[in-house]
Formats: structure tokens, sequence, C-alpha cells
């Protein structure tokens, strides 16, 4: 147990680079881990559904070989949680395989376990059967025919699986997960030394995004921390943090900023404070922790909807496009008694008009806005990419030919930039499980390996 | 923008400084507007305009929608959480990371500033 336990985090995604001066000015101060979170749903489901990771090979072996040479050379451990976006089981191993080819590149030796956090359809369905799993926020019920969608499931672990590494397993170099809450490897080393839950999992909530909470927005963060308060300091000398900029970084990305709910309860922070103790750093106290009743994980899948062909272009006639709404819903109608798979839900057709309200839809307030360009985006998916090819190519035809009424440019009503004017894009995902699962065990489902590279 | 000199009123735009929006998961967006002086925000606070009635006309939506409307005094800020309307990063998405729906709160009027 020590009094203090100090955390080095490099940057707020494994992959999005690390400034090495800033780097090594946190190594030299002595952290008792280095941790960096690698997951998101952020950028959509397509990193769960296809599976992708969130960045390529070359940037994951920029960022884990300046680590590895902290944890090799500086004997510091290194965790990464929610390995490669997603954080499925390949991911996991992907990251472990990259460690071990810079392992042997530097002649480095690694104790290493592994965390999986995929879960099988079955075990979802008994949940859902069993009445264990609800909607996440506001995510719609879950249905029988989304479990069967999903070409992947994870769930999100919470400290205990990282704790029964640190404890079984004490002397791991490195540990890599699959999909967890961000805060969750932070809070597992702190609980190792009798620091309060409301402090380290606020700590963990801020820091699992870098130095994000700094002004300027930063990368490298080291963290203090405490039995009953947290220091944060951005290891950037060209960035500060300061009271406002920390309790500003709550409300990123988050439902609420004051309670903030994850595996085995809420951070409350209703009574946190923030003080100014040096130029540069703040120290946070006050943050509580209400453990919940029942410990839920979140589950996540996706899984692919169907393939997408698109085309683009723009019009500049002002008497198309004082009709525009009209006109593309003879031209949807046009598709739909042409092709049956629309009619029957199967395929899609959506409109992007960008200039009316491509980016805000039926958010939009100004609906009576006419401008005078208008650029579009036609979207067709269907079960395969000949479907799609088909229904786009109708689709991109009328809207270039289709009669409108006071119609003066007979020759053409759209300008297309692209030669072919369709293209194949490929499958199209969706998050089929967001939901929250009752489990007995907060362990159970996380299975633990032990490597060496 | 309807400034008379009985009511002065100013912006969101020219008083905050931050107005954002993004993903809070692929089922919610989250709006964030900060403020940099305790007066300033203390002032939009007390003004009552940033209520669910101005959302639900901003952005055409119903109270049930909204799942987060408060002030964050550590922060100086308003925050609002809405129901995402359509699914992140599927057919049809307009908008993946959710980061240009704050538009409209530029141009909300806080009178007697």
């Amino acid at each position: 147990m020590k009094d203090e336990v100090r955390i080095l985090t490099p940057n707020g995604i494994l992959g999005y680079g690390i400034p090495e001066a800033d780097f090594w000015r946190g190594v030299d101060r002595q952290p008792d881990a280095i941790i960096v979170d690698g997951g998101s749903t952020d950028p959509g489901p397509y990193l769960l559904g296809l599976p992708k990771t969130i960045v390529s090979r070359e940037a994951y072996l920029r960022d884990l070989s300046l680590m590895l040479d902290a944890c090799a050379n500086r004997k510091i451990p290194v965790y990464i949680s929610s390995a490669g976006g997603a954080g499925i089981r390949d991911q996991v191993d992907l990251m472990v395989d990259l460690i071990r080819e810079i392992a042997k590149r530097e002649g480095y030796r690694f104790k290493i376990a592994k965390i999986y956090a995929d879960i099988d359809a079955q075990t979802v369905r008994k949940a859902w059967q069993d009445g264990l799993v609800s909607p996440c926020g506001s995510a719609p019920p879950l249905r029988e025919e989304d479990i069967d969608l999903s070409t992947h499931i994870v769930a999100q672990m919470g400290a205990e699986p990282f704790v029964k590494v640190l404890r079984e397993h004490p002397d791991v170099d490195i540990i890599v997960s699959g999909r967890a809450y961000d805060p969750a490897p932070f809070a597992a080393l702190c609980m190792m030394h009798g620091i309060e839950p409301g402090i380290y999992w606020h700590m963990g909530k801020i820091v699992e995004c870098g130095a994000n909470c700094a002004e300027p927005k930063g990368k490298v963060i080291l963290t203090t921390v405490r039995k009953d308060s947290f220091d944060l300091e951005p290891m950037s000398l060209s960035e500060r943090c300061t009271p406002a900029s920390v309790a500003a970084h709550t409300l990123y990305e988050k439902s609420r900023p004051d309670l903030l709910t994850g595996p085995g309860g809420t951070i409350d922070l209703r009574e946190s404070r923030y003080e100014q103790i040096s130029e540069r750093a703040v120290r946070v106290r006050g943050s509580r922790f209400i453990p919940a009743k029942d410990y839920t994980v979140k589950i996540e899948g996706a899984g692919v909807v169907g393939m997408r062909t698109i085309f683009i272009g723009g019009i500049r006639d002002p008497i198309l496009i004082g009709q525009i709404d009209d006109y593309l819903c003879r031209v949807k109608k046009a598709a739909f008694d042409t092709y049956p798979e629309l009619r029957s839900g199967q395929a899609q057709i959506v409109f992007h008009v960008y200039g009316m309200n491509g980016v805000m839809g039926d958010f939009e307030p100004l609906v009576d806005a006419v401008p005078h360009e208008i650029g579009l985006l036609g979207e067709v998916t269907a079960p395969t990419q000949e479907l799609a090819n088909a229904i786009c190519s109708s689709v991109r035809i009328d809207v270039l030919h289709m009669a409108y009424e006071g119609q003066l440019a007979t020759a053409g009503n759209f300008a297309i930039p692209l030669n072919p004017p369709e293209n194949p894009i490929g499958p199209v995902c969706k998050f089929t499980i967001y939901h929250l699962m009752k489990v007995d065990s907060a362990e159970a489902l996380f299975p633990i390996e032990i490597v060496e590279a | 923008m309807g400034n008379n000199q009985a009511t002065p009123a100013r912006t969101l735009r020219q008083l905050a400084k931050v107005v954002r929006s993004k993903n809070s998961g692929p089922f919610e967006i989250t709006f964030d507007v900060i403020f940099d002086s305790d007066e300033v925000y203390e002032k939009v606070k007390a003004s009552g305009v940033l209520d669910e009635s101005l959302i639900c006309r901003l952005y055409g939506i119903t109270r049930e929608d909204i799942v987060t409307l408060m002030f964050f005094d550590p922060a100086r800020a308003f925050k609002l959480t809405l129901k995402r309307g359509w699914q992140q990063g599927t057919v049809g998405e307009r908008d993946t990371f959710g980061a240009q729906q704050h538009a409209p709160l530029l141009t909300v009027e806080i009178p007697g500033i």
C-alpha cells in the first residue's frame, strides 16, 4: 500500500500519437503505471461490426514502442484497455502480437495479462429472456433479431478483472484488456492502495482522456492520487489545468456532468471541489461514489445491415430548388414503384440535401430558407451491393432527368462531379445492442490469460 | 437580431466561451455552453431563457426528447442532452459525431446583458 499513486497517461486513445518530450517528462516523475485507453463508440458501429481498429498498425507500433521502452527500461507497468477500439478478442490478440514484435526487435522480455471481453449471443439471449437486460440511456429496447444480427458483442468490464490480475499476478509487466469502462484500469490500481472510490473513479473519468482537461487541450497528463484527493498536471509546459478547465471536462460527451453511472455504481460530483495548487496543476476532492444495488455491465453489439451505394452532386437551377422537396419525393416514388425491395423495407433510399437541412434534418429550425445552390448526397442501402448499385443508378438517372413544373433546363437537372457517377462503398453497420446487463459476478464474463513476450 | 434600446440583448455567440455539441453514446447528443466569467454565467442562468420550451422550439422536439437540461456551476456551464432522433453511424446518418448540432443555440438572445 502506498500513500500516493502516480499514473501517467500518454494520450486519450492509444494510437493517436504521443509527444515524446512530454512523455519522458512524465516518466521521470516515476509513475506507478502508464495507463491508456484504446476504445470508443464515437466513430460509429463499424469498428465493432466489421470489425476495424481505430488507427493503423503503424500508429499502434509508434505509440507502443515508446511505452514499451519505459516499461522495459524504467520498470513501469503498462495497462492498455479496450484494445484496438472495439475491444474484441482479435484486437486484444493483435495488440499483444504488436507488443511481441517490438519486444523481439528490442530484446525486451515481458509478462503480459490478457483480459477478454467478448460475450456470445447465447449468453445475451438467455439474460434477455430472464429480464436482466435493459436499454442503456436512450437506446431502444432490445429485440431478438438485433441479437441475431450482431457480428460481435462485447461487455464493458469494470475494475474487478484488472484487480484480479493485480492480486493474482502482481509481477505482470503489461495488461491488455478487451472492452472496458474507460476509467476501470485507473480505478483498479488505486483500489490496491486504499484510495476512496469517489476519488479514483472521478480521476479515471478525467485522466482516461489524457490532457483533454487542460487549457489548451493536450495529450500527456500525470495524476497523483491519495486517499481523499487527486492532482492533475499536464506534461506539456505550454498547457495548464485550471479549476474551470477540469470542471468543464466532466461535461464532455456525457449526458450530465454531476452524476456519472458506470459498472457498480454512480460517481457523484455534486460536492467536488477544484483548487489551483500550482501554476499548472489542480487538486480535486469531495467526489463520492454511490454503489448500485445490482451490478450491471454495459454490453455493445454491432452488425451489418446492408451494402451501400452513393451518388453526389449539386443543383443550381432556382426553379428546381424552389420545389426540391416535392421533386425528391417524386424521384423516391418512381424508385419505389420499380423496386419491390424498397416497398418491403429491405432496401432504403435517403437523400441528404446540403444547403437545406443536410446537417440537422428534423432538428433544423431554418425551414423556410431558400439557398441559391444545394448539394445532394443520395444514399441507397440494400441486402446486396448489386441491388444497391441498381437502385442507386435508377435514382441518380431520375434526379438527372425527371421533369418538373416550370422546367426551362430540359437537358439535365443535376451537376455531377464524380465519374462514374454512382459509387459502391460497401457494408453499413448499426449498433444492435447498447444495453445494461445484470450480472452476478463482475469477473466471470472476462477470462484472463497470462502470456510471455 | 431584434435588439432595441428598451431591452438590450446579446446572443450566446457573443456571451459564451464554448458552444458545442457531441455524441453522448450512440443514442444521445449533448450540448455544452460554457462561460468564462461568473457574472455573465449568473446573468444567463438568472434570465431563464434557456428552458425546455425554448429548446423544444429550436430543435422541433417535445419535452420527452430532452434527457438533461441543467446548469452546472463548477464549470459555469449550461448542459443539455437530447435523444438523438436517429441512430448513430448507420443508414441515413447525417452527423456521426454529433458535432454540428449546436448552431441554433448561437443566435439565442439573452436580454439585459
